[in-house]
Protein backbone atom coordinates (compact mmCIF):
# COMPACT_ATOMS: atom_id res chain seq x y z
CA UNK A 1 0.00 0.00 0.00
CA UNK A 2 1.13 3.43 -0.89
CA UNK A 3 1.68 6.00 1.75
CA UNK A 4 2.34 8.85 -0.78
CA UNK A 5 -0.23 11.40 -0.63
CA UNK A 6 -2.16 11.56 -3.77
CA UNK A 7 -3.58 15.12 -2.55
CA UNK A 8 -0.72 16.92 -3.09
CA UNK A 9 -2.24 17.06 -6.64
CA UNK A 10 -4.95 19.06 -5.10
CA UNK A 11 -5.86 22.68 -4.91
CA UNK A 12 -7.49 24.42 -2.18
CA UNK A 13 -11.07 24.13 -2.61
CA UNK A 14 -11.00 21.23 -5.37
CA UNK A 15 -13.08 17.67 -4.44
CA UNK A 16 -11.85 14.44 -4.65
CA UNK A 17 -14.81 12.14 -5.80
CA UNK A 18 -14.83 7.76 -4.77
CA UNK A 19 -17.69 5.77 -4.90
CA UNK A 20 -17.30 3.46 -2.16
CA UNK A 21 -20.09 1.07 -2.78
CA UNK A 22 -22.86 0.34 -5.47
CA UNK A 23 -26.00 -1.63 -4.24
CA UNK A 24 -25.20 -2.08 -1.09
CA UNK A 25 -25.84 -5.73 -0.17
CA UNK A 26 -27.23 -7.17 3.19
CA UNK A 27 -24.17 -9.74 2.86
CA UNK A 28 -21.72 -6.64 2.94
CA UNK A 29 -23.66 -5.34 6.53
CA UNK A 30 -23.22 -8.81 7.62
CA UNK A 31 -19.69 -9.35 6.43
CA UNK A 32 -18.96 -5.80 8.55
CA UNK A 33 -21.11 -7.23 11.83
CA UNK A 34 -19.11 -10.17 12.19
CA UNK A 35 -15.79 -7.96 11.56
CA UNK A 36 -16.61 -5.13 13.98
CA UNK A 37 -18.16 -7.41 16.46
CA UNK A 38 -21.47 -4.87 16.64
CA UNK A 39 -24.37 -7.69 16.39
CA UNK A 40 -27.08 -5.55 16.51
CA UNK A 41 -30.23 -7.23 14.88
CA UNK A 42 -31.24 -3.99 13.67
CA UNK A 43 -28.10 -4.37 11.07
CA UNK A 44 -28.79 -8.09 9.85
CA UNK A 45 -31.81 -8.93 11.12
CA UNK A 46 -34.96 -7.98 8.71
CA UNK A 47 -37.73 -9.67 11.04
CA UNK A 48 -36.18 -7.60 13.83
CA UNK A 49 -35.70 -4.73 12.12
CA UNK A 50 -39.34 -4.67 10.22
CA UNK A 51 -41.37 -6.70 13.11
CA UNK A 52 -40.12 -4.93 16.18
CA UNK A 53 -37.70 -1.65 15.66
CA UNK A 54 -40.45 -0.61 12.79
CA UNK A 55 -38.16 0.15 9.96
CA UNK A 56 -38.64 -0.92 6.35
CA UNK A 57 -35.42 -3.11 6.28
CA UNK A 58 -32.56 -3.67 7.61
CA UNK A 59 -29.67 -0.95 7.60
CA UNK A 60 -26.07 -0.09 7.26
CA UNK A 61 -24.57 0.45 10.68
CA UNK A 62 -22.89 4.17 10.86
CA UNK A 63 -19.81 2.65 11.27
CA UNK A 64 -19.90 0.78 8.20
CA UNK A 65 -20.70 3.83 6.09
CA UNK A 66 -18.04 6.07 8.63
CA UNK A 67 -15.83 2.73 7.25
CA UNK A 68 -16.34 2.95 3.57
CA UNK A 69 -15.59 6.94 3.90
CA UNK A 70 -12.81 6.04 6.12
CA UNK A 71 -10.85 3.84 2.83
CA UNK A 72 -11.49 6.58 0.62
CA UNK A 73 -10.12 9.09 2.66
CA UNK A 74 -6.99 7.27 3.82
CA UNK A 75 -6.24 6.40 -0.27
CA UNK A 76 -6.62 9.82 -0.83
CA UNK A 77 -4.17 11.46 2.32
CA UNK A 78 -2.46 8.39 2.65
CA UNK A 79 -3.00 6.28 5.85
CA UNK A 80 0.12 6.94 7.64
CA UNK A 81 -0.93 11.00 7.24
CA UNK A 82 -4.17 10.99 9.06
CA UNK A 83 -4.18 13.22 12.21
CA UNK A 84 -7.57 13.35 12.47
CA UNK A 85 -11.42 11.73 11.05
CA UNK A 86 -15.04 12.60 12.45
CA UNK A 87 -17.95 12.14 10.87
CA UNK A 88 -21.74 12.63 12.11
CA UNK A 89 -24.34 9.92 10.53
CA UNK A 90 -26.95 12.29 8.72
CA UNK A 91 -29.35 9.60 7.43
CA UNK A 92 -29.64 5.83 6.83
CA UNK A 93 -28.17 3.77 4.94
CA UNK A 94 -30.17 1.38 3.02
CA UNK A 95 -29.45 -2.09 1.11
CA UNK A 96 -29.36 -0.99 -2.32
CA UNK A 97 -27.59 2.02 -1.77
CA UNK A 98 -24.62 3.35 -3.70
CA UNK A 99 -22.36 5.73 -1.77
CA UNK A 100 -19.91 8.22 -3.20
CA UNK A 101 -17.52 10.39 -0.61
CA UNK A 102 -16.69 13.82 -1.63
CA UNK A 103 -13.39 15.25 0.34
CA UNK A 104 -12.84 18.60 -0.30
CA UNK A 105 -9.67 20.11 0.34
CA UNK A 106 -11.26 23.05 2.53
CA UNK A 107 -7.60 24.67 3.19
CA UNK A 108 -3.42 23.87 4.13
CA UNK A 109 -2.38 24.89 7.51
CA UNK A 110 0.71 25.38 8.63
CA UNK A 111 1.83 23.76 11.75
CA UNK A 112 5.38 23.39 14.06
CA UNK A 113 5.27 19.52 12.56
CA UNK A 114 4.63 20.93 8.60
CA UNK A 115 2.06 21.67 6.56
CA UNK A 116 -1.66 19.43 7.54
CA UNK A 117 -4.41 19.04 4.99
CA UNK A 118 -7.97 19.74 6.08
CA UNK A 119 -10.85 18.45 4.25
CA UNK A 120 -14.21 18.51 4.46
CA UNK A 121 -15.78 14.92 3.88
CA UNK A 122 -19.11 13.80 2.11
CA UNK A 123 -20.68 10.59 1.74
CA UNK A 124 -24.33 10.66 -0.19
CA UNK A 125 -26.71 8.11 -1.68
CA UNK A 126 -27.53 7.59 -5.24
CA UNK A 127 -30.40 10.14 -4.71
CA UNK A 128 -27.34 12.69 -3.68
CA UNK A 129 -28.81 12.98 -0.19
CA UNK A 130 -26.08 13.10 2.73
CA UNK A 131 -25.40 10.43 4.50
CA UNK A 132 -22.39 11.34 6.12
CA UNK A 133 -20.84 15.02 7.10
CA UNK A 134 -17.28 15.03 8.27
CA UNK A 135 -13.88 16.45 8.32
CA UNK A 136 -10.50 14.73 7.70
CA UNK A 137 -6.82 16.25 8.69
CA UNK A 138 -3.43 14.84 7.65
CA UNK A 139 -0.06 15.30 7.06
CA UNK A 140 1.30 17.10 3.76
CA UNK A 141 3.86 13.84 2.74
CA UNK A 142 6.66 14.45 0.48
CA UNK B 1 -13.73 0.09 32.30
CA UNK B 2 -10.22 -1.34 30.30
CA UNK B 3 -9.95 -3.49 27.35
CA UNK B 4 -7.04 -5.53 25.98
CA UNK B 5 -7.05 -4.93 22.22
CA UNK B 6 -4.14 -6.91 19.97
CA UNK B 7 -4.44 -5.70 16.48
CA UNK B 8 -4.34 -9.22 14.93
CA UNK B 9 -3.53 -9.92 11.03
CA UNK B 10 -6.79 -11.93 10.64
CA UNK B 11 -9.21 -9.51 12.76
CA UNK B 12 -7.93 -7.17 10.45
CA UNK B 13 -8.17 -8.53 6.67
CA UNK B 14 -11.99 -9.51 8.08
CA UNK B 15 -12.36 -5.23 8.54
CA UNK B 16 -10.84 -4.67 5.31
CA UNK B 17 -13.22 -7.09 3.29
CA UNK B 18 -16.27 -5.75 4.92
CA UNK B 19 -15.45 -2.38 3.55
CA UNK B 20 -14.78 -3.34 0.17
CA UNK B 21 -10.91 -3.47 0.50
CA UNK B 22 -8.96 -5.93 -1.95
CA UNK B 23 -6.72 -8.65 0.04
CA UNK B 24 -2.87 -7.19 0.27
CA UNK B 25 -0.31 -9.18 -1.51
CA UNK B 26 0.70 -11.92 0.05
CA UNK B 27 -3.28 -12.53 0.96
CA UNK B 28 -2.95 -11.10 4.63
CA UNK B 29 -1.79 -8.11 6.87
CA UNK B 30 2.11 -8.37 7.55
CA UNK B 31 2.57 -7.16 11.36
CA UNK B 32 3.71 -2.94 10.85
CA UNK B 33 0.76 -2.72 8.27
CA UNK B 34 -1.53 0.46 8.71
CA UNK B 35 -5.31 -0.76 9.23
CA UNK B 36 -8.31 1.16 8.17
CA UNK B 37 -8.87 4.47 10.04
CA UNK B 38 -12.07 3.28 12.24
CA UNK B 39 -10.62 -0.07 13.09
CA UNK B 40 -10.21 0.67 16.71
CA UNK B 41 -13.88 0.31 16.90
CA UNK B 42 -13.36 -3.65 16.51
CA UNK B 43 -12.26 -3.37 19.72
CA UNK B 44 -15.94 -4.30 21.08
CA UNK B 45 -14.69 -8.00 20.08
CA UNK B 46 -12.07 -7.94 22.70
CA UNK B 47 -14.74 -5.88 25.36
CA UNK B 48 -16.30 -8.67 27.79
CA UNK B 49 -19.38 -6.68 28.59
CA UNK B 50 -19.85 -5.59 25.19
CA UNK B 51 -23.83 -5.37 25.24
CA UNK B 52 -24.16 -5.95 21.06
CA UNK B 53 -23.05 -9.63 20.78
CA UNK B 54 -24.95 -12.63 22.03
CA UNK B 55 -23.84 -14.68 24.56
CA UNK B 56 -24.15 -18.29 25.91
CA UNK B 57 -27.17 -18.90 27.83
CA UNK B 58 -28.34 -15.16 27.39
CA UNK B 59 -31.45 -13.96 26.13
CA UNK B 60 -30.69 -12.70 22.66
CA UNK B 61 -32.91 -9.66 21.61
CA UNK B 62 -33.03 -10.51 17.74
CA UNK B 63 -35.74 -12.85 16.21
CA UNK B 64 -35.68 -16.64 16.46
CA UNK B 65 -38.96 -18.62 16.69
CA UNK B 66 -40.83 -15.22 17.03
CA UNK B 67 -39.58 -11.79 15.61
CA UNK B 68 -37.52 -10.70 18.51
CA UNK B 69 -37.79 -8.62 21.67
CA UNK B 70 -38.04 -4.70 22.16
CA UNK B 71 -34.78 -4.44 24.54
CA UNK B 72 -35.09 -2.36 27.22
CA UNK B 73 -32.36 0.25 27.53
CA UNK B 74 -31.12 -0.11 24.27
CA UNK B 75 -28.24 2.67 23.59
CA UNK B 76 -29.74 4.72 20.97
CA UNK B 77 -28.46 5.36 17.94
CA UNK B 78 -25.34 6.48 17.19
CA UNK B 79 -25.19 10.51 16.22
CA UNK B 80 -21.26 10.98 15.75
CA UNK B 81 -17.61 9.48 15.77
CA UNK B 82 -14.43 11.17 15.82
CA UNK B 83 -11.05 9.64 16.36
CA UNK B 84 -7.72 11.46 17.23
CA UNK B 85 -4.50 9.79 15.87
CA UNK B 86 -1.13 10.05 17.52
CA UNK B 87 0.12 8.04 15.18
CA UNK B 88 -0.99 5.29 12.90
CA UNK B 89 -2.54 2.21 14.24
CA UNK B 90 -0.88 -1.18 12.75
CA UNK B 91 -0.88 -4.56 12.60
CA UNK B 92 0.82 -6.44 15.79
CA UNK B 93 -0.35 -3.59 18.08
CA UNK B 94 -1.26 -4.60 21.54
CA UNK B 95 -3.19 -1.70 22.76
CA UNK B 96 -5.27 -0.96 26.28
CA UNK B 97 -8.26 1.02 26.15
CA UNK B 98 -10.19 2.87 28.39
CA UNK B 99 -13.44 4.34 28.41
CA UNK B 100 -15.00 6.97 30.34
CA UNK B 101 -18.67 8.83 29.74
CA UNK B 102 -17.91 12.47 28.57
CA UNK B 103 -20.76 14.99 27.93
CA UNK B 104 -24.50 14.65 28.16
CA UNK B 105 -27.00 16.94 26.33
CA UNK B 106 -30.09 17.51 25.07
CA UNK B 107 -31.90 18.98 21.97
CA UNK B 108 -35.21 19.45 20.77
CA UNK B 109 -35.93 17.49 17.96
CA UNK B 110 -38.84 17.55 15.61
CA UNK B 111 -40.27 14.21 17.16
CA UNK B 112 -39.40 14.70 20.76
CA UNK B 113 -36.65 15.80 23.23
CA UNK B 114 -33.51 14.27 22.11
CA UNK B 115 -30.22 13.26 24.45
CA UNK B 116 -27.19 12.67 23.51
CA UNK B 117 -24.11 10.94 25.68
CA UNK B 118 -20.55 10.83 24.90
CA UNK B 119 -18.46 8.22 25.73
CA UNK B 120 -14.74 8.51 25.37
CA UNK B 121 -12.06 5.83 24.31
CA UNK B 122 -8.17 6.38 25.15
CA UNK B 123 -6.16 3.31 23.42
CA UNK B 124 -2.22 2.94 25.01
CA UNK B 125 0.43 1.19 23.02
CA UNK B 126 2.70 -1.36 25.81
CA UNK B 127 4.78 1.53 26.40
CA UNK B 128 1.59 3.42 27.85
CA UNK B 129 1.73 6.07 25.32
CA UNK B 130 -1.18 6.97 23.68
CA UNK B 131 -2.02 5.97 20.48
CA UNK B 132 -5.54 7.34 19.84
CA UNK B 133 -8.58 8.65 21.22
CA UNK B 134 -11.97 8.23 19.85
CA UNK B 135 -15.09 9.83 20.91
CA UNK B 136 -18.80 8.69 20.17
CA UNK B 137 -21.88 10.32 20.63
CA UNK B 138 -25.23 8.21 21.11
CA UNK B 139 -28.70 9.55 20.65
CA UNK B 140 -31.67 8.63 22.37
CA UNK B 141 -35.32 9.59 22.07
CA UNK B 142 -36.78 10.65 25.17
CA UNK B 143 -40.37 9.59 26.45
CA UNK B 144 -42.47 12.82 25.76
Amino acid sequence: MTTRSQISGLAVGQTFETVVVEDLKRTQIVQYAGASGDYNPLHTDDRYATTIAGYPSVFAHGMLTMGLTGQAVAALVGPDNLLRFGVRFTAQVWPGDTLTVRSTLARIEETADGPVAELSVSTVNTEGAEVLSGYAHARLAG
Amino acid sequence: MTVCFPVEAGHVLMFARSLGAADPPGGRPAPGDPVPPTFAIASSQFDPDYPLRPRPGEPWHGSGAGPGLVREGAGGLHAEQHFIYERPLRVGDVLTSTSHPGQVWEKQGRSGRLRFREQITEFRDEAGHLVLTARSVSVQREAP
